[in-house]
């Protein structure tokens, strides 16, 4: 036993780092500076710890398990040709990194951080800059993307990337990041049962948070300001969006949500503030929007004529300029219990439920939909006139989209 | 010319009329703030208030004094004054004491409340309406003998400014709604003073429901320097070329 015990140490003398020292220490001032040189002499499970400074190497693929973790966010310069780290194996970490200018490649997605086809790797800790795709996810299962900031200056959509890029992928985790001026914030195609929770998502060029045929998500207490478009979710089912801030949304074409052809969703506790279209539905069906508020928009909801089974119960709808948009008089939705500060009936039985219904859609909101160049009359005294007049003899608006229970006080949300 | 300004600007201040409506706005403005939690809304409210009362009560009284003052006119006619002093003077009597009542009973609110941009546009823009609108009324007093006549037409100008004009604008992109109207949008709306001052408060308020294709073209244009520059130099057209209008008949007039 003894013997045995003494052949460990000597051995652990001789070449230390297999055996005991589970941290290779590579980088600058170290005997490895090569940071992929570490990573090819490391074991399994391995923590390569790279010193602060600054690197120019290059591409560093991982393919096998171990921790990759920078002290003092060692500066990895892509010099604007390489996709800085490839992650080819499962459990691998990679935390406390300033990943900086990869290449750009209109053939292959180039990332700061690539995950191939791999499953329970953790991304954590990072600092990402003028990449043209920060975190690119490609068929990959249980990975944890968490706490990084990324960021880039892009001029034009097609010239640039996504922050955190999800492609093929399941069960990923993706919390507390901070993206800012990329195409997209974050992006999810084909991606299935993933949470995305307390990300920040600002400034960028088309949407905040964009799915594609991801079914079975959800976005929980993000908040996505100043985007093209804060979320867009399309041809997706079952997702779940709650406690989100929807704000700044500005433009033309931008919307705090836009949702296309999806189904089976629920919007629950939301803030939409200040967007030029708080919530654009279009072909959608099956969604619950309870909880939410809407405040200071220029449209709240516009829901197009073919949304179905659309259920509009308990929100707030508070100083927008317009309550409720649509395109056609086919109502398939229920609007019940919200609270409308435009509501001027009365409560007579004081159940806080007012006695007439209220009809969110005005028809000057339907002029501007018809005609655009109509908003010259915003809030001029022929526009407040025909609005009254349409509320005692509803004929442009539909006849049926009308709250029956609408609240006299607004919702402690 | 300064004795005459001084002279009718006395005599409208003591008028009772004018303390009305100086009080009226000044109660309606202060409640306005006061009753909005927010004062931004308080700025809606009063807009629609500066955009039909200003122009009506500038215009209606601006001719009820025109005509309760012919004798007076004739006295000054008959003293060595030049008709284009006697007119002007008469001009800058009526616009500096309605726009002063304005300043008091809007204005003060305004800058105690609201003191931000779109205050600041407010209160321009209403003083600018109360100008105007005292020029297109003179105008209208010295093209018409008769009191009831002129009065009614000043009302009648009201209507189209207030109200019809902006049917028309309305059926008419009804008509041409083919064609794309929004740049030509920001044309028409330089033909009438209260759609324009709208525009100018209005982009400085409700950003986000302008904000349509619409909305960008106005604020590419409304929103710059060059265009606010642009707006108010078509405010003060639709001031001079009344007045200037009302000058000329005025010379020529057989009192």
């Amino acid at each position: 036993m003894n013997k045995i015990f003494l052949l460990y140490f000597l051995l652990s003398l001789t070449i230390p780092c297999c055996i005991f020292a589970e941290t290779i220490k590579v980088g600058n001032g170290q005997a490895i500076t090569s940071i992929q040189k570490g990573i090819d002499t490391a074991a399994p499970g391995d923590t390569v710890l790279v010193a602060a400074g600054s690197y120019r190497q290059g591409n560093i693929t991982i393919n096998k398990p171990l921790v990759l973790q920078g002290l003092n966010y060692p500066a990895l310069d892509g010099e604007q040709k390489f996709e800085l780290i490839s992650i080819h194996s499962p459990y691998v970490t990679v935390d406390g990194f300033l990943i900086r200018n990869s290449g750009h490649s209109s053939m292959t997605d180039i990332s700061g951080i690539k995950i191939y086809n791999t499953h329970h790797v953790t991304v954590i800790n990072n600092i990402l800059e003028e990449n043209y795709f920060g975190i690119y996810s490609q068929q990959s299962k249980h990975c944890t993307i968490e706490n990084n900031r990324i960021s880039a200056t892009s001029i034009a959509t097609e010239l640039s990337g996504n922050g955190i890029h999800c492609w093929k992928s399941d069960s990923l985790h993706i919390s507390n990041n901070h993206v800012k001026g990329h195409r997209d914030g974050i992006y999810l195609e084909f991606v299935t049962h993933s949470l995305v929770e307390k990300n920040t998502i600002l400034n960028n060029l088309r949407y905040g948070l964009h799915f594609m045929f991801a079914h079975y998500n959800s976005y929980i207490n993000n908040l996505f300001r100043n985007n093209g478009a804060g979320v867009a979710v399309m041809y997706t089912r079952h997702v779940i969006m709650k406690q989100n801030r929807f704000e700044d949304n500005w433009g033309d074409a931008a919307y705090g949500l836009l949702l296309k052809e999806i189904s089976d969703g629920t919007i629950e506790g939301n803030h939409f503030n200040g967007n030029t279209i708080g919530i654009f539905a279009d072909g959608s069906s099956r969604i619950e929007m309870e909880k939410n508020t809407f405040k200071s928009n220029g449209w709240a909801i516009r829901l197009q004529a073919n949304c179905m089974d659309v259920k509009v119960e308990k929100n707030n709808f508070i100083g927008n300029s317009f309550d409720v948009g649509t395109n056609g008089s086919l109502v398939l939705n229920t609007f019940k219990n919200n609270y409308w500060d435009k509501y001027e009936g009365y409560d007579l039985n004081k159940d806080q439920v007012g006695d007439i219904p209220f009809r969110p859609v005005s028809v000057y909101s339907m002029i501007v939909e018809k005609n655009p160049p109509a908003m010259m009359l915003f809030r001029s005294f022929i526009t407040s006139l025909l609005d009254k007049t349409e509320k005692i003899l509803p004929s442009l608006t539909p006849e049926d989209l009308k709250d029956d229970y609408p609240l006299m006080k607004p919702l402690a949300l | 010319m300064k004795k005459i300004i001084k002279y009718v600007i006395a005599d409208i201040l003591r008028n009772k009329i004018v303390i009305a409506y100086t009080a009226f706005l000044l109660v309606m403005s202060l409640s306005v703030f006061n009753l909005e939690d927010n004062t931004a809304k308080g700025l809606l409210s009063l807009l629609n208030v500066i955009l039909l009362i200003v122009p009506l009560v500038s215009m209606v009284f601006a001719t009820i004094y025109m005509y309760n003052s012919a004798e007076f006119i004739e006295l000054l006619v008959s003293q060595p004054l030049k008709r284009k002093t006697i007119w002007l003077s008469l001009f800058a009597g009526l616009a500096l004491s309605l726009s002063l009542s304005f300043f008091i009973g809007a204005g003060i609110p305004i800058l105690l409340y609201q003191p931000s941009a779109t205050g600041i546009m407010m209160l321009g823009t209403g003083l600018l309406l109360s100008v105007i609108f005292v020029a297109v009324a003179i105008l209208a007093a010295v093209t018409t003998r008769d009191k009831a006549k002129g009065i009614g037409k000043v009302i009648l100008l009201w209507l189209y400014f207030a109200l019809l004009f902006d049917g028309l604008v309305l059926f008419l992109l009804f008509q041409f709604a083919d064609y794309p109207l929004e740049k030509a949008m920001v044309a028409v709306s330089a033909l009438n003073p209260i759609d324009l001052s709208r525009i100018l408060i209005l982009l400085q308020l409700d950003v986000s429901a302008l904000m349509g294709y619409t909305g960008a073209i106005f604020r590419n244009f409304f929103g710059t320097h060059l265009g606010i520059t642009l707006s108010f130099l078509t405010l003060t057209v639709w001031c001079v070329v009344p007045l200037w209008i009302s000058m000329r008949k005025f010379s020529s007039k057989d009192l």
